[in-house]
Parts: C-alpha cells; structure tokens; sequence
C-alpha cells in the first residue's frame, strides 16, 4: 500500500505492471520454500515423522477440521482469549480514562502498572496454576494479564494527548461535562483506545496459547499442539498451527481493520491511529 | 518517568532545596501504591484467608529471597536466562536488521522475503515452541534459536519500514553531491532508519523477553528462572515462585530502562531525529 503512494509520480498502468510483478514474484518465493521444504521432507534426510511432506499437513488439516476437533479446539482458545480481553477491556479502558482525568488515580496506579508490566504473562502461569488449579481460569486469568497493560496505557495516553483546544472549545460552546466526555474526549482518544485494543489482542492471543500448553487444560490450540509432540504428530502440528495463524490474521486484519475503519477512519482521524 | 522533569531545573541554592524537597515527594508518591498493595498482601496472608503455602506472607517471600541469592542459585537462573536472551537476541538483531535492510533497499528481495514473514508473523512464537522441541531436542539450542525467531519479525518489519522512510529527497541530493553506494549506506540510509530500527529492536527484545521465560518453562532446561518458576510448582513452592517473579520483572524493567533508553540517548536523540 505504501509502495504505491510512494510511486504515485508514474504511470497508472506502470504501477499497475508492477504490481503484477511483485504478485509473481511473491507467488514464485512462496512455492520454491514449499518446494524446498517438500524435497527436505521426502529426501529421508530427517524422519518423515518430524518433518511430514505437505500433502500429510493439508490432508491432516482438513481431515481434523472435518471431524471437528480443531474447530472444537479452536472454539475453545477464542472463548478463553475473548473472555479475558472482554474483561481487560472492562477494566482497563475506565481504569484508563480514570488515570488521565484524575491525577490522584494516576499517582496510584502508574507505579503499580509499570512495576508489573515488565513481567511477561507466561511468567505467572505457575502461580496462576497453583492459585486457581489447572484449567480455563488460569488461562482467562493469563488473558487478562497480558491485554490489560497495553489497554490500560493506550487510553491514559490517548486521554492525556486529546487537544486540549477542542476541549475549550467545546466548553466554551457550552458543553456540558456528559457531552465533553462522550463527543469529544471518546472520539478524541478513539485511535489510541483501538490501538490499545489491537495490541492487547496480540499479547493476549500469545499468551492464551502458552498458557494452554502449560496449564494442560485438555483443550484449546495451544494443548493440542503440546500434546502431538507427545506422539510425535508434525503434521497435526502444522496443521494447528495453520489455524492459529489464520485466526490471529483474521482478527487482525478482518475484526481490527473494520473497526478501524467504522470509527477512526470515518471521523477522520486515521493520521493519529497510523502515527 | 516524572522525576527527569524535577532534575531539568536550575539549581541556585533556593532552588536545590525545593528540588530536593520535590524529589522525596515523588519518591513517596510513587512508593505509597506499593506500600498499600503490599500491606493488605501482608493482611490477607496473615489473615490465612488462603492456604499460606499458596499465599506467603511478604517476609517469607522475602526471606526466600535472600536465601536463593546468598547461595547464589537465583543469580545462576537469572544468569543463563539472561545468556539466553542476549544470544537470541543477538542473532535476531543481525540477521532482522541485514534481511529488513535488503528488503528496503531491493525490489526483488522485498517481493520475496515479505509473502514469507507475513505468513510467519501472525502466529504467536511460543506456538512454535512444541515444534522447535520436536526438530533440535529439549534444552538451549531450541530456546535460543526459537527466541531469535521470534523477535527477528518485528526487527524485520521496522527495519524495513526506516529505510523506505529515508526520504527520497535526502538519498538524491547525496547522490548529487557524488556519494557512493557505501557512503551512502553508512551517511544516508543507516542513520535515516535508525529510530526505526532501534524501534524494531526494542520491540524484538520486548517480544524475545515476553516468550523466554514460558520457552524455559516447555524447554526443560537445566536452570533459568522460567525453569525455576514452573520447577517450584511441583512441591508448592509459591514463595520461590513470587520471589523469581519479581526478579524477572526487575530483569525486565533493567532492560527497557538501562539497555534502550541509554542506547536511544546515545544515538537518534543526540542527531536530532527524535525528541527525548
């Protein structure tokens, strides 16, 4: 996308052939690595168990989504990692919005969040394991963790980095302290609140899957791949870690993009959300 | 954060007094969230409100620590951890900033390269994790190599992003004036990407960081404080646990404050590109 306002001087049609040679030679690169990777499975340099051709992956792929299991196994990492992000963004985006409005909950909280935020989710999982035994809570409770921080410092800063202009502004035309808050400082912090989301759902979506091959909770992605390597299972593997790549990109792009697009975008405030 | 606002002042006898004063002001505002954190910690521990195996007072906590530390096996966990994060890392810094670099500079390696780390990216790293296992066995060489996985996509990303940003301008007035290809490189592009650099490699770290520790926990490695945290679990050892906890997060909190501000301080700050 850049590439193209960048050479936005040329041709339309120039830009257009070169576009269609990056496709090519995109296409080119992705089949020579499956060429590659195909000859290194088949040339019995390796176990096949370890390093299965690619047919055995798509046909595992679609075999387990077919019967279910990894659409079961993947039902279960989103209900954890929606569960948990749901309730960071409960708490967080007030707790937030708290901080750069109130300097006392400022005062109190900062601290406490920069004390904490160095430690990486993964870290807390014994304890979690011990604290709540194994299973959903711990990894929910990991979620949580780990979207929490990222929310929590978009809002603030994106509270504090509201023009303080409009605010007078919009005071001085006589709005009232509801409307401030919800016509002007919302959609003021609005980019920085969804790139907080945005990023919350990347620490969450790693740490759900840590948290499951940890926490041995018998379903979820993250189980299932731990659990293959028990049985030396490669291509189930791949095949979820296919799954988790698909749904990591659609959420990314699909979910977050829309978003974007339905609120920042159309308030015209996508300079800020890109910056 | 807030205490470099309180050191930029001028300091005439008056002044030093009243800056003195200010710093104990913030050194106590920012130590009383912690104090009351800590002491309704210390009451509901006491209180045994939870077993206080799963729940251990602060001194307790405390006390483990001094123990571990005294007989040097804490240092040892954090030591390798840390071994194992720089050896990651380094080798994601080399290969992320040479491959980002390229993929900036070259048409064709960037219609290459970019289809593969984009598949690569979306997926968390410590997915990998089983697999890495699978392929190099338990132990260093699949925590390390898969560290430096991980953090070498957003080393790549920035990377390349900062030398697409050098402005066209900058490179062609270079050119005018009769630089060459390497001169160019070494005046134009490098420092032109840097804060974009150093960005990808402050998040890479932060990434290689964020996974090390649960890396350590699957990998079965023989000390390192993932290893340490997640060993203790087996005999309920919840006061090691919390005491490896906070060393983890002072690990974590040396490295944004000593590693990067410093080297953002040093360089991009002092040409100019950014303000601090």
């Amino acid at each position: 996308m850049t590439i193209a306002t960048l050479t936005s001087e040329s041709p339309e049609r120039k830009e257009r052939a070169e576009r269609w040679r990056s496709g090519l030679r995109a296409a080119a690169a992705l089949l020579v690595v499956a060429a590659i990777y195909e000859a290194f499975a088949r040339s019995g340099l390796f176990p096949p168990a370890l390093v299965p051709t690619l047919p055995k992956i798509l046909h595992t792929l679609v075999a387990s989504l077919m019967d279910g299991t990894l659409i079961v196994h993947a039902m279960m990492t989103l209900y954890r990692v929606l569960f948990g992000l749901g309730l960071a963004i409960v708490v967080a985006i007030p707790l937030g919005i708290l901080m750069a409005r109130f300097k006392p909950v400022e005062n109190f909280v900062l601290p406490l969040a920069s004390a904490l935020m160095p430690i990486p989710s993964l870290a807390w999982v014994p304890v979690f394991i011990l604290w709540f035994g194994l299973g959903n809570t711990v990894a929910i409770a990991i979620v949580f963790y780990a979207a929490t921080f990222p929310m929590l410092l978009n809002t603030w800063s994106g509270v504090r980095a509201v023009n303080p202009l409009w605010l007078r502004a919009a005071g001085a035309m006589g709005a009232a302290e509801t409307d401030l808050f919800w016509k002007v400082i919302i959609p003021g912090a609005s980019p920085f609140i969804i790139t907080g989301v945005r990023q919350a759902f990347l620490r969450a979506w790693i740490a759900v899957v840590g948290a499951e091959m940890l926490a041995a909770s018998d379903f979820g992605l993250g189980w299932v791949i731990y659990d293959a390597k028990e049985f030396l299972n490669a291509d189930l593997m791949m095949a979820s870690l296919i799954v988790i790549g698909a749904i990591g990109f659609v959420f990314e792009r699909l979910v977050f993009g829309s978003l974007e697009k339905a609120t920042v975008a159309r308030w015209g405030m996508v300079r800020t959300a890109k910056s | 954060m807030a205490d470099t606002a309180a050191s930029a002042h001028d300091l005439t006898p008056a002044a030093t007094v009243r800056a003195a004063d200010a710093r104990w002001r913030v050194i106590a505002r920012n130590a009383f969230p912690f104090i009351v954190v800590g002491v309704i910690w210390e009451i509901v521990a006491l209180a045994q409100v939870f077993p206080p195996r799963l729940f251990p007072p602060l001194e307790v906590i405390g006390a483990t620590f001094w123990r571990l530390t005294a007989s040097g096996i804490l240092p040892h966990h954090a030591f390798d951890t840390l071994l194992r994060l720089f050896a990651g890392f380094s080798l994601a810094a080399i290969v992320g900033v040479a491959i980002g670099i390229l993929m900036g500079r070259s048409r064709l390696a960037e219609d290459v390269v970019l289809p593969l780390v984009s598949i690569g990216a979306p997926i968390p790293g410590i997915a990998y994790a089983p697999l890495f296992l699978l392929w190099f066995g338990l132990g260093n060489v699949s925590t390390v190599l898969l560290v430096a996985f991980v953090s070498t996509f957003p080393i790549i990303f920035n990377t390349w992003t900062g030398v697409k940003a050098v402005k066209e301008i900058w490179v062609r007035s270079a050119q005018a004036m009769g630089a060459d290809n390497r001169r160019l490189f070494r005046h134009v592009i490098l420092p032109g990407a840097l804060p974009y650099i150093l960005t990808g490699l402050r998040l890479g770290l932060a990434q290689a960081w964020r996974i090390l520790v649960g890396v350590e926990m699957l990998a079965a490695v023989s000390w390192g404080m993932g290893w340490m945290i997640f060993g203790a679990r087996e005999f309920l050892n919840t006061d090691v646990m919390l005491a490896g906890v906070a060393v983890i997060g002072m690990i974590g909190l040396a490295l944004e404050k000593l590693v990067f501000q410093r080297l953002e301080d040093y360089t991009v700050v002092r040409w100019g590109m950014i303000t601090s």
